[in-house]
């Protein structure tokens, strides 16, 4: 396998552990607002995540880094493309992580609840955005012969991208309640689970709608790997009636995965798809830096790659308890 | 409105606003390591007070510094792809591993550096911030090498189509010899910066006798000893950047002291008022010598001027205007040298009270050295705009220029260039105006705030 290709893959892993792990710390914000009826229930939310968001917001950075070290034809057109909805998700990211950040250091409750709204919308946006970005990945866009994305902001926003956005959303919010059923206790558990049940058909049937989309308004060929997202993500309810909450996570940890899997492996070899003409696309070897530096850049990330791995399994080990409301909360 | 102009605008605002913020990370990190270092050999619970609550102002700072620092990272995508697209196969790589390498280390530790208060045994959390520290530092490291491609390219080759440059050799590029000056330059700016926060807040509470005296006794100790070691260092850098810049990128140092003609020896300037446009003095008190001097330690020595520096770039790159803004090179080489001399003063001054166990503030010298704290950031901001306004009209020295750098007007029209900027102004202005209020209220609440 070529270096390209290497290269290709890391990246579609480093998206794919970043909608892992921020997917449900995305879903987690989206919900604060509706999962205490009190300061300190919700408190007990935030820290659920507290000691992991900024960890996970880690793996946008390193895909961000690596796009522009790997294939800063990619990375150059995507971002200049594609850019009210990248602009949306930074505004979205810097409210968030201050927010999480300040939010326990005001006094003013009207303060704390204003927060507390912005960490929603600056996790929902992104959570949307991202369907919206990927799909339009693979959907193609208006691509000339330069690179260049020569569409406007309605050219992204058509039927399969919005159906992918809706369906990336809601199965994020759906991860964010099995994970504070699985990190909570007391009301708030209570309180996550009955969301996550009522939650699991809106995202299934998005999911259903963007795989129907997908043949119909694309020319996508789906094959199996967003079945098996469909099926993983059917068995979610199962699990859940019979309080397997355990398992319903990791079932939407595969469905994401699968998703993932299904639009890496449509893209695979081209990176951002021309719907003016095939040979327009941008693939691995025309938007990527030379070989040498995409040696470099693979002795670099296996060496690092792993250590912070490690480091972030440690950190999810050190802080696996439950947080309650008798927890010592830090933020 | 003309997409240059913008673009640039909005480069230079979300990277000086970005550099608010980073400098008192880096120092504040160090610093809280230090202390809880102190906790951990010395079983003192003062120093883990003092190191929870520098900690704890750090954080606050640091979540501002990373949400604008992921600003950064795609800006480069988003306003100028045809730069992106020109040294991605080089530019990119330090911000990859800064990314990979660095600020992910920084971000997961911080959090398990916060929670881990008590789930840790003591000297294992005391090295998580430690690494956090470590990470901070390398990351400023990557992001120095990046930028100092673009003021000194070296290790690169044209690739054939000369479309873009390629990275030729890696250790070439890393040993750029003017990273290894900017660098500590850098890193000594954020430990004053660190520094003077320290002393500004423990002046204030021993002013008012608040009821940590003891306490911000020994934190003003601490930070004393802090602030003086950084301002030592970063003029001692500073000193050594001026002098490789010289060799690396004359025409800065030029437009710096305003020299239009070649002088030797060369004079140093105190006070340049010029004529930009006819490249002379309107009005000059210079000290003779003194630029040799800085220059080559020694009181001679030649030291270009704009003029023949502009003829060499003609030669050399063909017709063009190769003069930065003189004006503005100017005043930010003054802003930033003035600033750095009263903070190594006030330091001085500070740390031979503390030694002599003088910790006796009169209100008005108090206040005085409460408001220094503003110096590193006039300092550090000025010397960013002197180091990034001083390369143009070169976006990457002598390969490309700024506008051939820029997103291609017909993606990115100037409606969508003017409107994130004046957003980015809103938000970064709402969040500065936050985190300065944060600061100063758990810096007032002392010690107990952060238990």
């Amino acid at each position: 396998m070529d270096l390209h290709s290497i290269w290709f893959i890391f990246i579609a892993l480093l998206f794919t552990i970043l909608f892992l792990l921020e997917g449900f710390d995305f879903g987690t914000g989206i919900l604060l607002p509706f999962m205490g009826s009190d300061d300190r229930e919700r408190r007990s939310v935030i820290n659920t995540i507290g000691p992991f968001w900024l960890g996970n917001e880690v793996w946008l950075v390193s895909a961000g880094g690596a796009m522009f070290a790997a294939f800063p034809g990619w990375y150059a057109s995507l971002l200049s493309g594609f850019y009210p909805l990248f602009l949306l998700m930074l505004l979205s990211l810097i409210f968030r992580g201050a927010a999480f950040e300040f939010r326990s250091k005001f006094s003013n409750p009207a303060l704390k609840r204003v927060s507390e709204w912005i960490i929603f919308g600056g996790s929902l946006v992104p959570a949307l955005l991202w369907g919206v970005i990927l799909s339009n990945f693979i959907g193609g866009v208006p691509v000339d012969a330069s690179g260049n994305y020569t569409g406007a902001l309605s050219n992204l926003l058509n039927p399969f991208a919005l159906a992918g956005g809706a369906a990336s959303a809601l199965t994020f919010t759906l991860y964010g309640a099995l994970f504070l059923s699985l990190k909570t206790s007391g009301s708030v558990k209570e309180r996550a689970v009955g969301i996550a049940k009522k939650l699991w058909a809106p995202a299934t049937l998005s999911l259903m709608v963007c795989i129907a989309c997908s043949v119909t308004v694309t020319s996508i060929k789906p094959g199996i790997l967003p079945l098996l997202s469909l099926l993983s993500l059917a068995a979610v309810l199962l699990l859940l009636q019979k309080n397997r909450s355990g398992v319903a996570f990791i079932m939407t940890a595969l469905a994401i995965i699968f998703s993932a899997l299904a639009i890496f492996t449509n893209l695979y070899p081209r990176v951002l798809v021309s719907n003016l003409n095939p040979a327009w696309s941008l693939t691995i070897y025309n938007a990527s830096s030379s070989e040498y530096t995409l040696g470099i850049l693979t002795v670099v990330a296996l060496i690092f790659t792993p250590l912070v791995i490690i480091a972030q399994c440690w950190s999810y080990w050190v802080f696996r308890e439950r947080v309650s409301t008798d927890s010592e909360l830090e933020y | 409105m003309d997409t240059l102009f913008l673009a640039r605008a909005q480069f230079a605002f979300t990277a000086v606003f970005h550099f608010f913020f980073i400098p008192l990370t880096l120092g504040l990190s160090i610093f809280t390591a230090i202390l809880e270092t102190a906790w951990v050999k010395t079983g003192n619970e003062r120093y883990k007070q003092l190191a929870r609550f520098w900690g704890n102002l750090f954080l606050i700072n640091f979540a501002v510094g990373v949400v604008t620092g992921i600003v950064m990272e795609f800006q480069f995508g988003m306003n100028w792809s045809e730069y992106s697209r020109f040294v991605g196969d080089i530019f990119g790589v330090p911000l990859a591993i800064e990314a990979l390498l660095a600020f992910s280390v920084e971000a997961t530790f911080i959090g398990i550096w916060l929670f881990g208060w008590n789930r840790l045994p003591k000297a294992l959390h005391a090295a998580t911030i430690w690494i956090v520290a470590l990470g901070s530092t390398l990351s400023a490291f990557w992001i120095l090498v990046a930028n100092s491609f673009m003021q000194y390219p070296v290790g690169y080759k044209m690739a054939a189509d000369s479309s873009r440059a390629e990275m030729a050799d890696f250790f070439a590029f890393i040993f750029n010899p003017h990273v290894w000056k900017q660098f500590p330059h850098v890193l000594a700016g954020g430990v004053v910066t660190g520094g003077f926060l320290v002393i500004a807040v423990s002046i204030w509470h021993l002013v008012r006798a608040t009821t940590e005296r003891e306490a911000f006794k020994t934190s003003l100790k601490f930070g004393a000893f802090y602030a003086v070691t950084g301002a030592i260092l970063v003029t001692l850098a500073g000193h050594a950047q001026m002098q490789d810049l010289l060799k690396t990128q004359p025409m800065k140092v030029a437009a710096a002291e305003a020299l239009w003609e070649s002088e030797n020896p060369a004079s140093f300037s105190l006070l340049t008022i010029g004529d930009e446009r006819e490249l002379r003095d309107i009005f000059a008190i210079r000290i003779p010598r003194l630029l040799s001097f800085l220059a080559y330690d020694r009181f001679e020595g030649e030291v270009k001027g704009i003029r023949e520096l502009q003829k060499t770039y003609e030669t050399k790159y063909g017709p063009g205007n190769y003069i930065p803004s003189v004006v503005t090179a100017y005043w930010s080489f003054r802003f930033m040298v003035g600033a750095g001399t009263v903070m190594l003063m006030t330091s001085l001054f500070v740390l031979y009270r503390v030694v002599k166990g003088n910790y006796t503030f009169s209100s008005r010298v108090g206040t005085l050295i409460i408001w220094s704290s503003i110096l590193p950031w006039i300092a550090n901001s000025s010397g960013w705009i002197l180091a990034e306004m001083g390369r143009q009209p070169w976006l990457v020295f002598g390969l490309l220029k700024t506008e051939e750098g820029l997103s291609p007007a017909s993606v990115v029209s100037s409606t969508e260039l003017m409107l994130s900027l004046g957003v980015f102004i809103v938000i970064y202005g709402v969040l500065t105006f936050t985190d300065v209020y944060l600061l100063r209220k758990y810096a007032i609440a002392g010690l107990d705030s952060s238990e």
